[in-house]
Formats: C-alpha cells, structure tokens, sequence
C-alpha cells in the first residue's frame, strides 16, 4: 500500500502511566494497537478526535497517526516512531511487548 | 562536597509540597495539561514515547555513596531497576508513573537532590569537569565556581521566562573536558600574567539544528567578578534574545545576528551597573563553598599489588590502560567506571551496579562519584593500591569494560527507543556499532576516538563534536543517518562537517567499517589519531571509503 493509501488511528498517551493507547471501535481506550480503530476517512477520524480530545482527564495530547490495515484490517503502524510506541524500546524487554496481556484502561 | 543548609533542605521540600499539589489536582481533573504541563517540566516531569520520564540534576555531576544508594532504590521502587545518566550529567527514569513522582522528589530531597531546572527556559544544571578536584592539570576545582551559579541560578526570579534554555559549563583546567565551547556560557579558569585565577568567559556556544563554537567575551574576568558578569549576560540575553521564533532563540543567535563588538559593549556596559548594586558574595558563603570543595585527606598507600597485579594480568592492564587517568597525587587513580559494555545501552546503570559503585565509593574512593557528560562513571580519588580489588567487584558487577575513550565508548541520546522529539533511533546504532568492532577485535588497534549519535537535530548526543558523528534522521517515516566528521569537543572545539547523504539503519554500520579501514590504512603512525589523521588529510579519503560507488562513477 503506497503512503497516500494509509488509513488512520486516534492514539494518545495515557494520564497516570503515560504509556501509549488508542481510540478503539466502541469509543474507549485500548493499550494495544491491533485493537484500535481504523479510520478510511480523514475526516471521520478529525471528527472522532475532536471528541476525544475532551477526555482530556484520562490521556494526554490526542492527535491522528496514519497506520496500514493488516491482517483481519488490523491497525499496523507505518511510521518507524508508530511502531516504537506500539512495540515499547528495542534495547530492554519492557513498554507494551512485554505487557501484551495488560490492555485495559 | 556542599551540604544542603536548612535554606536548600526547606526550598526544596517546599517545591515538592507544590507539585504534589499540582499532580492531585491533574488527577482530579482540577488542572488541564496545558496549564500542567508548564508546571510538571519546572519539576523536571516529560512525557515521552512510553511513558513519563523524570530527569533528576546531579549538579557538576557530583555524587556521594548515599545519593547513588538512593537513585539505585528509585530505580526499584518507581522504575524497572535502572537509569540513564545523560550528556547533561543527569540521571533520567524513563518509567514513573504520575502518581508516584511526587514520592520520588521526597525521596531525593532526602538525599539533597532534586528535579528542579531540569528542563524549560532557564539556567539548566550547570555542568563541570567530571575530573574536577581530581585531575593532574587542574588550576582550580570547577565545582567551586558551579556551586556557587547553582545556587545563584535556582528560582532567580528574573531568569525562569528566558528566551530559550541557558546552560553553563566549568572547567578548571586548561585541558577542557566540559565541552565549555558547546555552551551557552562557557567558563574556563586561568591566571593571569601576574599569577592571579579568573576566568575566560565564552559565550554563544550550542549544538543543536544551528551548531556554534562560542567566542571569547572576556578574556580574562577576576574571579570576584563572576556573579555580576554572567547577571549581565544573561540580563542583556533576557532582553535582546529572540522571542518569536524557537528555533532562533538561543544566545547563539543573538550573538550570531548582533556580532560579538555589540554585544560585548551592551554586557559590558550592563555589568557596570551590575557590579555598582552588588554587595559581593558574603564571605560565610565562600568559606563554607571553599570548605565543601576541600580535597579529601589523601593517604599514602604502596601500590605495590597495583605494580604486581598489571605484570600478571593482561586483562587488568588493558584495563588500566584505557580507564584509569592520572590523578593530582602520586598514589592515586582518577577511575572512569564504563558504561558502554558491548551490546549495552550508552549510560545505563541497574540498581545493583549503582549499589556497587557507591560501595567502592564509600570504601576506597572518599565517598566520591561523579557523572560525565560522556556517560560514564568517575570514582575521582582512589588509590592505586585498591584498583586490584575495585577491578575485581567492578567485573562481578559487568562494570569492567576496557574501553575509555575507543569505539565503543560512544555518546548516545535516547533517540527513538524513548524520546518524544526524536527522528530515529540512537541506542541501536551504539550496540551494533560496539558489538561489530568488538567482533572484528579492531578498537584497540583504532585506538582513541569519539563516536556520538544523536536520534534528532537537537543534537542531544553531541554528534557535531565527535571525530564521527552520527545524526539520525526521519526520510519518509524511515530512519536514515548522516555521517559528519571532524569535529571536536575539547578545549580546541570544531563542529563536523557532513560528509554526503545519509545511510539506511542496515547500511551504517558497514560504511562506519570501510571509514574506518581506510584510517587504518592512512595513519602515519598507529598513534596518529582518527582525528589527527582526518584533521591531516581532510574528509576526501574518508568520503571516498564512504561511498565509493558514487566516487567510482565520477572518475
């Protein structure tokens, strides 16, 4: 898929742990990118930022990453900076791979 | 080393107080994070890729066994068992949660630390010689005059809006090993002819996306002189320096677009009217700061084990070779403590391995630690009597990594794996670069070199002042890294130059090794340095070995 053909996912960090989550399907929060939702629409995802962007209590600085759909239109992440968010650090074992069963909020 | 006083203790719990306040009051929704935000980064408090990152200021990068003991036990309690000790000389968690920074800034102020000025527009965590008090060629103990800026600088009512961050650097000795060039004010302790100790002030030095060299403002600044001097600098920068443009706005900028003559002339002229007001420092103060700073009571030890141990051991000599510094006394080392084993994370230490340092501290080494802004350790005073059994705990600790100062004793920022700004990841890059030389068993015979990689423009990791620089950059959502090279960070600083364009993550790596065959193939001598050598011949050979096919098709 050629960069002008990504979709988009809403992600912000969390408030108390400060780690990375994600708009999902029913409009709630997810640790886990596979898990969030996918957008087609640009303006579909501006729409449901600008709502989340008011839960300003549970997570900090909202804003629209482009992702790929992968398998089962599962949200992947196409920026290198996307995909250290969703994987945690290379260096240690730690961030959301070493937390993979830890997706609620 | 100084002792908080009953002013610094109740200061700072007084600002711990505050902030827990201000958490309580973003948890419950009270505060936005526009209007936190401000507040956390006055405390220090980032919020990075994965989580919030707490950066604690070890001021002149000086520790004592306690302070270590008590980072070691946040690294547990609050974090995952480690920190990483920058270029700024600081020490960075990269795992609190919100909740719990306000324990941790308790838990500092137990120790007389503290997160304060540690990030945002005002006068940083001034920075000294990591070898202060300690090296053979030193005039005078930075620290001193460091001490007295901290306490100057912190919460200076007229500075916490600057344009910009402002940082300063000490050195004492000719040979400058604080980078006092690469800052905003650089101070360089000298005598005059007549044998008196002040001060050369450089001001207008910086890295990041516009690289300066800072250029001498006053070449020689009696040592009275200092506190009026710098509130002059700084009062003519709060004045003049840029406010509409972020980018524009370091001293380096306004020194760069005003010119030296003018500016000199308006901090020159500023500093009359600064000097007039000042009352001088009260002279309690300069005793108590003089006192604390005072070299440790130096015993005579034999160090015959020390003589004996590097006839027998290959290991412990190479060891010594490259680790150990000469020291101001005869019968003792300055020990630089690597962070950089192969394969690791430049500046990482786990709790245990700071438990271990702070014991050698406490036993061999008059309580003394240090951080440099290389990322290392430094136990200043020890004699060379007890290196054999410091080599010994230091190896059960993963600590005895021979490399100071070669290859893989590299500068690395925190780059992608953790940091908001970055373009690319930095860390990555140190371990294939130590682990592929360490294979190929060339650092010894490359022998002195700096390699420093930043993850952005910012240039966190010092790479305009390495003899290699590595900058690593986002094309397209891919990382890419630019190669300069020639720079330098000592007392005869030069920013590096780019050599071409930038290198795919895959194909670093092998570019750096051709750089570096052809060096080998160069040198006049193994002693002639990469650096000597590049400085010597220029980036041609070397940009030809860089990219070869691009030099073939030209011929």
């Amino acid at each position: 898929m050629s960069r002008r053909d990504h979709c988009w996912v809403i992600t912000s960090n969390h408030l108390m742990e400060g780690d990375a989550i994600w708009l999902n399907s029913r409009g709630g929060w997810t640790r886990h990118l596979h898990a969030a939702h996918l957008f087609n629409s640009k303006s579909d995802a501006e729409a449901a930022l600008e709502k989340a962007d008011r839960e300003r209590h549970i997570h900090v600085g909202a804003y629209l990453a482009a992702a790929l759909p992968g398998v089962n239109r599962q949200p992947e992440p196409q920026h290198v900076r996307e995909r250290m968010r969703t994987e945690g650090p290379s260096n240690y074992f730690h961030g959301k791979q070493a937390d993979a069963q830890n997706v609620s909020i | 080393m100084y002792q908080y006083n009953d002013f610094d203790q109740t200061f700072v719990r007084d600002r711990v107080k505050e902030f827990r306040g201000q958490v309580e009051r973003r948890i419950s929704g009270a505060l936005t994070e526009e209007e936190f935000k401000p507040l956390r980064l006055k405390n220090g408090l980032y919020l990075q890729l994965h989580a919030y990152m707490l950066r604690v200021a070890i001021p002149y990068g000086t520790l004592n066994s306690r302070q270590m003991r008590r980072l070691a036990d946040i690294a547990d309690q609050w974090d995952k068992g480690y920190g990483h000790f920058t270029t700024r000389q600081n020490v960075q968690f990269n795992w609190p949660r919100l909740k719990d920074v306000p324990d941790i800034l308790d838990a500092l102020a137990d120790v007389s630390m503290h997160a304060i000025q540690t990030s945002g527009n005002c006068i940083r965590n001034v920075t000294a010689d990591h070898f202060a008090g300690a090296a053979a060629d030193e005039i005078e103990d930075p620290r001193q005059t460091a001490e007295l800026l901290r306490q100057w600088s912190t919460d200076h009512p007229e500075f916490q809006y600057l344009p910009r961050k402002f940082k300063i650097a000490v050195t004492g000795s000719p040979n400058d090993r604080a980078v006092t060039r690469a800052h905003d004010i650089g101070i360089r302790t000298l005598k005059n002819n007549e044998g008196r100790p002040g001060y050369e002030i450089l001001i207008g030095g910086g890295l990041g996306r516009t690289p300066m060299i800072g250029q001498v403002v006053r070449d020689f600044l009696p040592k009275d002189d200092l506190l009026p001097y710098v509130e002059a600098i700084l009062r003519v920068y709060n004045l003049h320096g840029r406010r509409d443009n972020k980018y524009k706005a370091r001293i380096k900028i306004l020194l760069h677009e005003t010119g030296l003559a003018i500016l000199q002339k308006q901090i020159e002229a500023e500093f009359r009217a600064c000097k007039a007001r000042f009352l001088g420092v009260a002279p309690t103060l300069t005793k108590t700061i003089a006192e604390a700073f005072a070299p440790p009571n130096f015993v005579a030890l034999s160090p015959t084990d020390y003589h004996e141990r590097i006839k027998r051991d290959t290991a412990f000599r190479q060891w010594c070779e490259t680790n150990i510094t000469e020291h101001r006394e005869n019968s003792y080392a300055i020990l630089t403590v690597s962070l950089k084993p192969v394969g690791g994370t430049p500046g990482d230490a786990n709790s245990s391995q700071m438990r271990v340092i702070a014991d050698i501290a406490e036993l061999f080494g008059h309580d003394e630690i240090r951080i440099s802004h290389e990322q290392n350790i430094i136990l200043p005073h020890l004699p060379l009597s007890h290196l054999p059994g410091v080599y010994d705990r230091l190896c059960e600790a993963g600590l005895e990594t021979a490399n100071v100062g070669l290859i893989s004793d590299i500068i690395a920022c925190p780059g992608m794996d953790y940091c908001a700004l970055a373009t690319a990841r930095s860390i990555p890059v140190a371990q294939e670069i130590s682990q592929r030389f360490d294979a190929l068993r060339l650092e010894r015979k490359v022998g002195p070199i700096k390699i420093k990689i930043s993850g952005c423009i910012n240039a966190c990791g010092h790479h305009h002042v390495g003899d290699i620089g590595i900058l690593g950059l986002d094309r397209a959502g891919v990382e890419n890294y630019q190669i300069t090279l020639g720079g330098d960070a000592t007392e005869k600083a030069r920013i590096g130059k780019r050599a071409g364009p930038g290198f795919a993550f895959e194909d670093l790596i092998p570019a750096l090794e051709r750089l570096l065959d052809v060096y080998l193939t160069l040198r006049l001598t193994p002693s002639e340095t990469f650096g000597a050598c590049h400085q010597r011949l220029g980036s041609k050979p070397f940009q030809h070995a860089l990219y070869p096919e691009q030099f073939q098709r030209a011929a």
